[in-house]
């Protein structure tokens, strides 16, 4: 009788003209749909960014370029940070955490579907009025467009007296505005989370995927509410002549710094955390292994969120701190290694003794793996405050967060694409177009990065447009550029590969991987309501007990 | 103890000629690094007690850092090539192992013993080089950051000047360090002379200190390392540290006033007449405006524009005429002179030894 009723609803669906099709998705509430349009959105913004950071790489090729302005270069680099890490990383892993989160846990949508969707607008709209800065930054008066104040917009360069124009207020607002999305999006994360569990899913059984989203969203709130406080704070200063930031009048430069890290630290773990988890769900599967130590991977994240609440500092061991201070922050910074080795740690053990696919989702995890490595032990370099006290600042620093978020979550991002697309469409990503995807990207990815550390240690700071020649910086620069070139023809490889697969790719079928968790229990893409019965689990990989009735897991919990 | 300071010290010695080895061996570089005068800026080549003490800790962190990375990169690179999946295998599944209690608490604890040792080590550099107590024969000199440009007053000496800071080599067994105060007049900004010390920023309503004791002579380069603005880029630093009877005759030049010249009178008056004296001091006549470096003593640095430019005739004219074109964003207007007015500030300038 159901199943009957969706035939029909299908048909109509297929019949109705393509301006129906879109209504629906803009006014969706279904948390698969709003998951992908995070995601769309999110690409769409990472070609922006992309491309802002070819500018900066061409720039940078040779000494004395004058390709672009002083006042160009700088917006461009303001604008690079702010998009990759607020309209393209968050986003796009929340996006991920929607569409899978209740499926993973046999819900048939998330706690509060409205919300959801009013959240996904709201960071959408945030981006829409960061590169709205471009038209309207000198709105009725004032100087240049797009802001170019660094993505930290540190006061009191962010001030009405270094900053006229609106252009920093659409920053703020940007900011402000998408904050408030991401705590929507966190809420209900946690809400769902909490109440939608189907019969047996105990918290012990919840897939990694879920616990670790779990946490990521509970830093969410604790991380995104400083920094909305601040920029409140900061348009305060700017339109209400509060002086909080003011140095001018009495402000203190240092407090902005320290309300933006208590954001800006937690945040490097609300982007990695949901990594690992696309890790700690991809590397069983294709080691045909269950993850190694899963308790254990629990206490670590939860023991990061922790830990990682208190080493905002460490990105300011050069602004003055006394010598108790900067021992403390680089013991915390040191002391957040270790569970985070622990978790490298149990992904090897995972693959030990397992039978090892390389398919592109773990082409991409065994890249992650390698490259979160160095970038876990170049961090190490600069928890350590006197190291810091040279590299902080300079283009050491750029290759070591570079390393992380490009060199970790994105090749995380890659991997989760490669391994959820089949079940967002129905169809597999080509492996061969994968293939080519991993290794130009990889090539690209290091000579890029792993160039990038020599010229910090060789004295080049970060943010600067143009270099005199005879410093020794040129030649590396060039290879630097050249590698980004590469990667951006990997991406148009991925690129064309989402497109083309979703019109030729072949069937994927329910459960292409032979993988253990509820989202490949239903159909690829899977109806609105998720499961035609809601699933009742009896361990932590649901799927294994079912095609292995005689050994199944539930017997060893 | 001191085996393992030895041990340290053949270990650095050991890691620099590698990446010395290494940098000269790409094309270009060797001559790029022996150009003439002035030193690098390397972190990993220092030539006073904070730098040294850094690159000492810093080898220390790189080499323990570098045993972790070849451990767990060759237990990853046996575990790929080892354990893949072959043809053979099709629709068997390996040993389903869930955990080990003994494995997980090793792999927890000798992380944690990493991290103590590390951070023991680096707590006592950090204490080394942040505790010092200023000595009563050191120099002292309060730097303001401005856009794009720094400003150096020698308060006990009387002395300004810009964008070259003049200090004297310190021999280790009669040291004459040097302690910075660090101000700023309008954003943040950074001091970094890479081969001198780490960076320090200059910060407004938050004065900062550091200290260095150069023990070479010589001209060393840095810039300026927090964003501060358009010309953030162009905000270059050089430090001279010179012998001790240099620096002493370099004193001695600074603390006068400026000379009057028959042939620059002309120029003088344009410089009076037109707002420049607003924004610059030429000590003993009557401008006497704080925006700009002071030009006193313009003749005796080597580099005008914090050092974005050679201090010639030519480029000083340039520069006059109209800032923007060296140095675009910079906060100097053009004065739009005539070119007779130009030419008589110009020498007005060359006066100004």
């Amino acid at each position: 009788m159901s199943a009957n009723a969706i035939t029909v609803s299908g048909a109509q669906i297929e019949a109705k003209p393509w301006v129906d099709e879109l209504h629906q998705w803009l006014t969706t509430i279904d948390h698969k749909r709003l998951g992908i349009l995070y995601i769309l959105s999110s690409l769409m913004f990472l070609v922006f960014g992309g491309v802002e950071a070819l500018i900066i790489r061409i720039q940078l090729m040779h000494s004395h370029s004058h390709f672009v302005s002083p006042e160009v270069f700088n917006r461009m680099f303001t604008m690079h940070g702010t998009t990759m890490i607020f309209f393209v990383a968050m986003p796009i892993l929340f996006g991920f955490a929607n569409y899978l989160v209740p499926l993973m846990i046999g819900a048939r949508d998330m706690a509060f579907p409205r919300l959801n969707a009013f959240s996904f607008w709201l960071s959408f709209l945030g981006g829409l009025l960061l590169y709205f800065s471009f038209v309207g930054g000198s709105g009725l008066y004032g100087a240049g467009n797009a802001p170019d104040v660094g993505w930290w917009s540190y006061a009191p360069l962010g001030a009405r007296a270094f900053s006229p124009g609106h252009s920093s207020d659409y920053w703020t607002l940007a900011l402000l505005v998408s904050g408030f999305g991401s705590i929507g999006t966190a809420i209900n994360i946690i809400a769902t989370i909490i109440s939608l569990r189907c019969p047996g899913m105990k918290l012990s059984r919840m897939p990694l995927l879920v616990w670790l989203n779990f946490v990521m969203a509970g830093m969410v709130l604790l991380a995104i509410t400083p920094l909305s406080a601040a920029q409140i704070m900061l348009l305060i200063d700017r339109y209400l002549g509060g002086h909080f930031f003011d140095t001018q009048a009495g402000g203190s430069a240092v407090l902005w710094m320290h309300f933006f890290w208590i954001f800006g630290h937690p945040e490097v773990y609300v982007l990695i955390i949901p990594c690992f988890a696309f890790m700690s769900e991809i590397i069983p599967v294709f080691s045909r292994k269950p993850i190694f130590g899963y308790p254990v991977m629990v206490a670590a994240t939860v023991c990061i969120a922790f830990v990682s609440m208190s080493v905002w500092a460490h990105h300011m061991f050069t602004i003055g701190m006394n010598s108790y201070a900067n021992s403390f922050f680089t013991l915390t910074t040191m002391a957040v290694g270790v569970p985070t080795g622990i978790k490298i740690f149990n992904w090897i053990g995972t693959m030990w003794g397992g039978r090892i696919l390389f398919k592109t989702p773990m082409l991409f995890s065994i890249g992650f793996l390698f490259q979160f490595l160095i970038a876990g032990l170049t961090g190490i370099m600069m928890a350590c405050a006197p190291f810091d006290w040279q590299l902080s600042l300079s283009y050491f620093v750029v290759a070591h967060f570079h390393y992380v978020i490009v060199g970790g979550i994105l090749f995380a991002l890659f991997a989760a694409f490669y391994y959820w697309y089949p079940k967002m469409t129905g169809r597999m990503l080509s492996e061969n177009l994968g293939k080519w995807h991993f290794w130009l990207f990889l090539i690209g990815f290091h000579l890029t990065f792993d160039v990038m550390h020599i010229p910090g240690l060789l004295g080049m700071p970060r943010r600067i447009y143009t270099y005199e020649p005879g410093r020794g910086w040129d030649s590396l620069n060039l290879v630097i550029s050249i590698g980004a070139f590469i990667q951006a023809a990997a991406i148009i490889v991925f690129v064309a590969n989402l497109i083309l697969s979703y019109f030729k790719g072949a069937m994927a079928g329910s459960d292409p991987w032979d993988a253990w968790t509820l989202e490949w229990s239903t159909s690829s893409p899977p109806p609105a309501y998720n499961f035609v019965t809601v699933p009742t689990v009896a361990s932590r990989r649901p799927l294994w007990d079912q095609k292995h009735p005689d050994d199944p897991d539930s017997r060893y919990e | 103890m001191s085996m393992l300071k030895m041990k340290y010290s053949t270990l650095r010695r050991l890691t620099q000629t590698a990446l010395l080895l290494s940098w000269s061996a790409m094309p270009g570089w060797a001559s790029e690094l022996n150009g003439s005068s002035p030193h690098g800026t390397n972190i990993f080549a220092p030539a006073s007690t904070p730098a040294r003490s850094i690159a000492d800790l810093s080898v220390f962190v790189l080499v323990i850092a570098g045993i972790i990375f070849i451990v767990v990169f060759s237990l990853l690179v046996y575990c790929v090539a080892k354990f893949r999946g072959r043809a053979t295998d099709a629709g068997r599944e390996p040993a389903q192992v869930y955990g080990s209690t003994q494995i997980e608490v090793a792999w927890t604890i000798i992380p944690i013993l990493i991290v103590v040792v590390l951070f023991l080590a680096t707590a006592r550099v950090i204490h080394a080089i942040q505790d010092v107590p200023e000595p009563a024969g050191a120099v002292q000199v309060i730097v303001i950051g401005h856009q794009y440009w720094w400003e150096f007053r020698y308060p006990k000496l009387g002395i300004v000047t810009a964008n070259e800071l003049h200090i004297p080599v310190s021999d280790p067994n009669h040291p004459t360090p040097t302690f910075l105060q660090l101000l700023s007049a309008d954003t943040d900004h950074s001091f970094w002379v890479p081969e001198l010390a780490g960076k320090t920023d200059l910060i407004p309503n938050h004065p900062n200190r550091m200290w260095i004791d150069p023990q070479r002579t010589g001209v060393f380069v840095g810039q300026c390392a927090q964003y501060c603005g358009t010309q953030h880029a162009k905000m270059l630093l050089r430090v001279s540290v010179d012998g001790q009877a240099e620096f002493a005759a370099w004193v001695r030049t600074q603390q006068k006033t400026a000379l009057e010249e028959a042939g620059a009178v002309a120029g003088k008056r344009v410089f009076e007449s037109n707002a420049c004296m607003n924004c610059h001091t030429v000590a003993g006549t009557s401008a006497n405006g704080r925006f700009g470096p002071d030009l006193t003593h313009l003749m005796s640095r080597t580099t005008i524009a914090a050092g974005v430019a050679e201090n010639t005739r030519a480029n000083l004219r340039l520069w006059i005429q109209d800032p923007s074109l060296t140095k675009p964003g910079s906060l100097m207007p053009a004065m739009k002179l005539s070119d007779a007015d130009l030419d008589a500030v110009v020498s007005y300038m060359e006066t100004l030894r």
